[in-house]
């Protein structure tokens, strides 16, 4: 058995050490806002914090992840994420949103460390979470508008 | 996507006429209580429903409706539309609410399915459910909004019984009836009373000048919360007790199959539950994703390769190019002589396209949840584009009759066009899984990133040989346009709409070329491959939109004339087409100065009802293309939800745009799909994205599409500017292998 720290709350997680992070946040502890796009971390729909890092959680062993604690888009909070997805819903951002966790994961986590971003952060920051939708455009004012309310 | 797919004498209602006659009376609207709640459009036997003829047909779907209102004063609206994103689901409701009078906090949307006669898409004509060829709206613009308005005027008549006043002295706002004397109810409080009513048969729509909802631009989609915070589930989501996962193992090349299979080695696996045969292949059963995943590894498989597609791509598209010089095999459009035009031309000029295969490349993988559950129906959770179709090949894979199946239709992670296929290819590899487990445990099969690429069904490759002739003035007086590729309706239950030998999605856009020549034909020929192929996201349009609108600036340059001015003289005779490019044109200051650096292209196409005309503005750094701009206008009749539709405006360009700059699907020789993931195959990352400005053509026509025309004009457009910025003309796509 391996514990995980997700969301602040323990889990007894009874998986092989090299199964993905992702399918054990989905599959075992049943926290499915984490979605499956790729599996080797080209698409960044299974973005996750660790310890408050941006991670791809399909390419992340469970068994790496020991003491570190996990957040989910379900347990996702502070300020910045706040912001995130405040300025999602203003801005109508989402399409079908199966991206829009990793995508506001992604985005959070780079407020956190760069709270007024210019597009070329943007881009370096969020280059590795496709959106099939393309719904990028506001994607990017989201971003902005959210570095705005932070301001704030 | 699914565009006027219906077999037989249906053919003949493709095409806008199919969206402007859709009638008020070809559907039908009932009413009934159920427990204490209103609900409309359900099949009972009421007097508007006797009539039909067909009355002792019980639904499949017991629970069919349009409308339900319950006690505690929630709306559920039944969409007959699936949504994949691109906001079905918020267009119907819309119209709704802007009959019924209620607020989003107390309204819900749910899929529909199971009543073809309440569902059937309007737009095809009914006769089945779908969404597709952009139609959702367009099929949706009376049903539902009569539906709205028949649950308000009997929940008026109700109050109106109760408090003894006149049911026009009523007013229904908010989820709330007034009374002349301030007496209040909810809808919830008179749903039951309601449902007692008499049905009424010809309520009034409420006239354009009272609209509050349709074409308000403040309203943002109802469901965008669930989509920020996690909590909107998929079909990847559903959770059942037991709920086992499946992964597929298919044939490494098109059109083989497993002649034997050794298994015990994965059954070793911690958490394997089984691997059993299904339609195609096999599927690996585990207690969760990463079981399977780690079984499929080790099971052996030897594939019967006698009937498998061997052809590489490359060896495909020279086929082609080779049957493109010869005459086509069959006319889909031929006014005039262009072949005796062309002989007398001033001037001829000719170019050849070719369109590689692309996939659809949702960011939800594939996938369908079966659970036979303790009544014995079978329920099956999927992205149920064509929900009808696949609950009869459900049964049939299940040997059960229909009635014994009931599907739930979820949202999906993108779509595209792919979730809707005949032979129902996920849906029934999963009833079949799960019936080879006995029935034992609810499965989802899931399909990982490369089962999905892998998978076939792309948009097909083509190849167009365009010609056109210009006389002494500089005028065209003749256009061929020879097109090379697959059927994407042959070969499936839909083969009955092709006409004469013409499949409509092959050369659709191309045949309806709206530009005044004298002398114009489009000739099909349709080559026989084994990939699988579907509809992609504006369907034909896909590759007619650039061949025709590359083509013709082509020309605007061999005559030395303004793309826009010139085209707006050969488009006289469409005014749609004539203010949707005069819009563009103006809010692009086309005629202006452009900043240095920066160069322009044009394009206009028609596609499902709707015409868009887009202006694009890059810059090119040897071979990197770099969009910075474009600017795009849309006529699609009345705008039901404007912020909607820009949004898909936006990720249509976005789609359209990513395709011809980097997507290619290939097969390599031996028949092997080389692409199994996104760090090969290449859709639009956000570096890549343009600013986009969308603008809409005012009108006051019946809705039409908008889920899929902004997608054709973006790679014209571009592919345009990219020529005025180098003076190279891009035939080949990917710009990635056309652009090197």
């Amino acid at each position: 058995m391996l514990k995980l720290n997700i969301n602040g709350k323990d889990h007894e997680i009874d998986a092989d050490p090299d199964m993905p992070l992702m399918w054990a946040i989905r599959d075992l502890a049943g926290l499915t806002g984490t979605k499956f796009g790729c599996g080797l971390a080209m698409c960044g729909a299974c973005t996750v914090h660790v310890d408050g890092f941006p991670m791809r959680s399909c390419q992340f062993a469970v068994g790496d992840v020991g003491e570190s604690r996990v957040t989910t888009i379900e347990g996702v909070n502070g300020a910045a994420a706040t912001a995130v997805q405040a300025a999602w819903v203003d801005l109508d951002v989402p399409q079908c949103g199966y991206c829009q966790s990793g995508q506001i994961m992604s985005a959070a986590a780079l407020l956190s460390e760069t709270p007024n971003p210019t597009d070329d952060d943007i881009d370096a920051a969020m280059s590795g979470n496709l959106c099939r939708c393309a719904t990028y455009h506001r994607i990017r004012a989201a971003i902005h508008d959210a570095a705005r309310r932070l301001e704030a | 996507m699914l565009n006027q797919r219906i077999p037989g004498k249906l053919a003949a209602i493709m095409g806008t006429a199919a969206q402007a006659e859709t009638s008020r009376r070809n559907f039908l609207i009932g009413a009934a209580a159920a427990g204490s709640a209103l609900v409309i459009g359900f099949r009972a036997s009421t007097p508007a429903l006797a009539s039909d003829g067909n009355a002792e047909e019980a639904p499949i779907n017991p629970l069919s409706a349009y409308v339900t209102i319950d006690e505690d004063n929630t709306i559920t609206v039944h969409s007959a539309h699936f949504d994949m994103g691109q906001g079905a689901y918020h267009g119907v409701a819309t119209l709704v609410k802007q009959e019924l009078g209620c607020s989003w906090q107390q309204m819900a949307v749910i899929g529909a399915a199971g009543n073809v006669k309440l569902y059937g898409n309007l737009a095809w004509g009914g006769f089945a459910q779908g969404t597709g060829g952009s139609t959702a709206m367009a099929s949706s613009w009376d049903r539902y909004r009569t539906a709205g308005a028949t649950a308000r005027e009997m929940l008026k008549a109700a109050a109106a019984n109760e408090w003894g006043v006149a049911s026009t002295n009523i007013v229904a706002e908010a989820g709330t009836l007034t009374g002349p004397g301030g007496q209040q109810a909810t809808y919830g409080d008179m749903a039951a009373k309601a449902a007692e009513m008499p049905v009424p048969t010809d309520v009034a729509l409420k006239p354009a000048e009272a609209w509050t909802e349709i074409g308000n631009e403040k309203t943002l989609r109802f469901d965008r919360a669930g989509k920020t915070d996690g909590t909107q589930d998929f079909t990847i989501d559903v959770k059942l007790p037991g709920l086992l996962t499946a992964v597929p193992i298919h044939p490494p090349k098109f059109g083989a199959t497993v002649a034997s299979f050794d298994a015990e080695e994965a059954k070793q696996v911690k958490g394997v539950v089984d691997v059993v045969q299904t339609p195609r292949g096999l599927a690996v059963v585990g207690e969760h994703m990463w079981a399977a995943i780690k079984g499929r590894e080790l099971v052996t498989v030897e594939w019967d390769e006698s009937g498998a597609e061997t052809r590489g791509s490359e060896a495909i598209l020279a086929e082609y190019r080779a049957q493109s010089t010869e005459a086509p095999t069959v006319m889909a459009r031929n006014d005039g002589n262009a072949e005796e035009a062309l002989a007398g031309a001033d001037r001829v000029v000719e170019a050849t396209y070719e369109f590689p295969f692309l996939a659809h490349a949702a960011l939800e993988p594939l996938n369908a949840v079966v659970h036979r559950n303790e009544d014995g129906i079978i329920e099956v959770w999927g992205g149920h584009q064509i929900p009808d179709i696949y609950q009869m090949a459900s049964a049939q894979v299940a040997d059960v009759d229909p009635s014994q199946v009931r599907m739930h239709v979820m949202k999906s992670g993108g779509g595209f066009g792919r979730r809707a296929v005949a032979d129902a290819d996920v849906i029934v590899e999963t009833v079949a899984a799960a019936k080879a487990l006995g029935w034992r445990a609810p499965v989802r099969m899931q399909w990982t990133r490369e089962d999905d690429m892998t998978a076939g069904r792309y948009r097909p490759a083509y190849v167009h040989r365009v010609r056109a002739g210009l006389d002494a003035n500089g005028n065209i007086i003749a256009w061929d346009n020879h097109i090379v590729g697959q059927s994407i309706l042959g070969g499936t239950p839909f083969e009955g709409m092709i006409q004469d030998g013409v499949d409509a999605t092959s050369v659709e856009g191309s045949n309806t070329l709206p530009y005044a020549i004298p002398n114009l034909s489009v000739g099909l020929t349709t080559t026989d491959v084994k990939v699988p192929v579907l509809w992609w996201r504006a369907v034909g349009s896909t590759h007619t939109a650039y061949a025709t609108e590359a083509f013709f600036d082509e020309l605007a340059t061999a005559a030395g004339k303004d793309p826009v001015e010139w085209r707006m003289e050969l488009i006289k005779d469409h005014p749609r087409h004539s203010e949707t490019l005069k819009l563009v044109a103006e809010k692009a200051d086309w005629s202006g100065p452009v900043p240095e650096g920066r160069f322009r292209g044009v394009s206009l196409h028609e596609s499902f009802g709707s015409v868009v005309a887009q202006i694009a503005e890059v810059s090119v750094d040897g071979t990197d293309v770099r969009v910075h701009k474009v600017w795009c206008a849309v006529d699609c009749g009345t705008a039901i939800n404007p912020d909607t539709i820009k949004a898909q405006m936006e990720g249509g360009i976005g789609f359209g745009l990513g395709s011809i700059l980097s997507e290619e699907l290939t097969l390599a020789d031996g028949g092997e799909v080389e692409q199994g993931n996104y760090d090969s195959y290449l859709p639009l990352r956000i570096d890549q994205m343009p600013e986009i400005e969308v603008h809409i053509v005012p009108s006051d026509n019946p809705p039409t599409g908008v889920g899929e025309p902004g997608t054709p004009p973006i790679g014209p457009a571009v592919a345009n500017a990219v020529f005025a910025a180098t003076g190279k003309r891009i035939y080949n796509l990917p710009f990635a292998k056309g652009f090197a």
